[in-house]
């Protein structure tokens, strides 16, 4: 016969740290967290940079520091969790496969499922860079947890593909260990990661970020021997003649995080093309009853405190679910909330205005870099939330709070849009 | 003497001019509010970095560390070769300092992860 547990957490990083201390705190205690590493915290214990918790702890942590406070409270609560244990399926019913090599293989009954598995890296197959497949080639991330967790150097001649955040600080970290960083190449004519770790991790040690660049050809046949960048025009083709090589025997690739959503499929969980997460309301319920997301698995965040905090939230309403039995106090009056001009996706993408009991957190990321312009919240013809911005960029996660009170005001759908601003 | 950065206050990224004189600035420009003043008076008088890396330990596995508080930006190199250096037994806790007075900057190196 299965198990039977009230909230089964999958994934013991930020995000089910947060979710799992959440719903304990609301009330729900058999809760138990499956985690496939052999410790908590995820990909906190590989960013052993500073720079987390200034929201919520109001001070600057390395990535270990802020794990820490959260097993802390984990372990203070004696929530249960499985370090070691790999969930392999979750049903539409909430019946969880799970392997471990102590318990081996396992199948246990939730009233609640929280999804928190975290995000992949793109890797090379996915960014059609022609050339040979040499040793040295790591996604940055890889490389991140090698010499950071192992104590391996990966190389010491490096060039660096993209511009996103674990590619900058990766950058400095070489730097630091010893290697040379040649140059970071950006496919974009802006760079992909926060504008403190460009000055900070590049500008400081005079790396070179080259805009409008990418990876054309790479040479090398059993091992990395150098790679040729090339500029790019603005449909993102080379252009021919702007060619130039630069020799290396490493390669890093900061080129997307992908949320990792292949259990969420076997749970029938619809999927957002936007975000490549799970589709969710309000109280982050996905369309399978007592199934809810957070972190990076639902979208991909850049700052861990946003995480903690979405997380919670998810813990919380996942709790409410258990004790009300999956029932609503209200008969559901649900609105959309669609992308409009200037915004890829929005989380949430629905609404149950009829049960909505505090402020709602929407949050979204813009298509380009706005300056002077002003985020608004239409429905219909009414401008229901009107906010100025100084500047809004692709790199970082607009969080706008609605207050349940206008949401009555609404005319059917919401859209949040950009309206461009005179620079 | 002209310095030219960015300001890393927010995400506007606002490109600084300042006028240094004797390792002051006397004037900054191109700033949209007071936090690009004061980062450029900083960054040109004493500008200072975090450190972060890791140490190994008796176990063969790194533990993470950092400086308790920014060390000056110019020592970061030297900083770096005195944290190579160093090992530390196993077990460890967040807080315990790995290196005291690191490099004579007044500033300890400190362990940032439980291990062991």
């Amino acid at each position: 016969m299965a198990e039977h547990i009230s909230l089964a957490v999958i994934g013991g990083g930020p995000a089910g740290m947060a979710a799992a201390i959440a719903a304990y705190d609301s009330g729900i205690t058999d809760v138990a967290v499956f985690e496939r590493d052999n410790e908590l915290g995820g990909i906190l214990n590989q960013c052993i940079h500073n720079g987390f918790g200034l929201h919520t702890f109001k001070e600057e942590l390395t990535g270990p520091e802020y794990a820490g406070r959260y097993i802390a409270q984990v372990k203070e609560r004696r929530i249960k969790c499985e370090t070691g244990s790999t969930v392999l399926s979750i049903s539409p019913e909430r019946q969880i496969t799970v392997v471990s090599r102590e318990k081996g293989l396992r199948v246990i009954d939730a009233d609640a499922v929280i999804l928190a598995m975290g995000c992949r890296e793109r890797p090379r197959g996915a960014l059609n860079i022609p050339g040979f497949r040499p040793q040295g080639i790591y996604s940055a991330g890889t490389a991140q947890k090698l010499i950071n967790c192992e104590g391996c150097l990966v190389g010491k001649e490096v060039v660096i593909l993209g511009s996103g955040d674990i590619g900058l600080i990766m950058a400095r970290r070489m730097t630091l260990e010893g290697a040379h960083v040649k140059a970071v190449a950006e496919l974009m004519p802006y760079s992909g990661g926060l504008k403190r770790n460009i000055v900070q991790c590049l500008d400081d040690y005079d790396i070179p970020l080259l805009l409008s660049h990418t990876v054309v050809d790479i040479k090398g046949k059993h091992k990395l021997e150098g790679v040729t960048i090339a500029e790019v025009d603005e449909k993102s083709v080379p252009i021919p003649g702007t060619e130039e090589f630069y020799e290396c025997d490493t390669l890093l690739l900061s080129c997307g995080l992908i949320p990792e959503n292949e259990l969420s499929l076997t749970a029938g969980v619809t999927i957002s093309g936007a975000t490549n997460g799970p589709v969710v309301d309000d109280t982050l319920g996905t369309n399978v009853p007592g199934i809810f997301a957070c972190g990076n698995v639902l979208h991909v965040h850049d700052l861990v405190d946003f995480v903690s905090e979405e997380s919670g939230r998810a813990g919380h309403n996942a709790a409410e679910y258990i004790k009300s039995h999956g029932k609503k106090a209200n008969a559901p009056d649900i609105i959309n909330i669609t992308a409009g001009n200037g915004v890829r996706y929005t989380v949430p993408s629905t609404v149950d205005r009829a049960n909505v009991e505090s402020e709602i957190h929407l949050r979204f990321r813009v298509r380009n870099v706005y300056k002077g312009c002003t985020i608004k919240i239409v429905s219909g013809d009414n401008v229901i939330l009107s906010k100025k911005k100084r500047i809004s960029v692709p790199s970082e996660m607009e969080d706008l709070i609605i207050r349940p009170e206008i949401l009555s005001g609404a005319d059917g759908g919401l859209t949040v849009m950009i309206e461009e601003g005179s620079v | 003497m002209t310095r030219n950065m960015i300001c890393i206050g927010c995400p506007m990224g606002c490109e600084l001019t300042v006028e240094v004189e004797n390792g002051q600035a006397v004037s900054v420009s191109g700033n949209t509010c007071g936090i690009g003043k004061k980062y450029a008076e900083s960054e040109v008088s004493a500008p200072t970095r975090m450190v972060t890396s890791t140490v190994m330990s008796d176990s063969g596995k790194p533990v993470p560390v950092k400086t308790r508080t920014a060390v000056p930006k110019e020592k970061i190199f030297d900083v770096m070769k005195c944290i190579k250096n160093t090992t530390v037994k196993l077990p460890v806790k967040i807080g315990d300092i790995a290196v005291a007075d690191v490099c004579g900057t007044g500033v300890d190196v400190v362990v940032a992860k439980d291990a062991g």
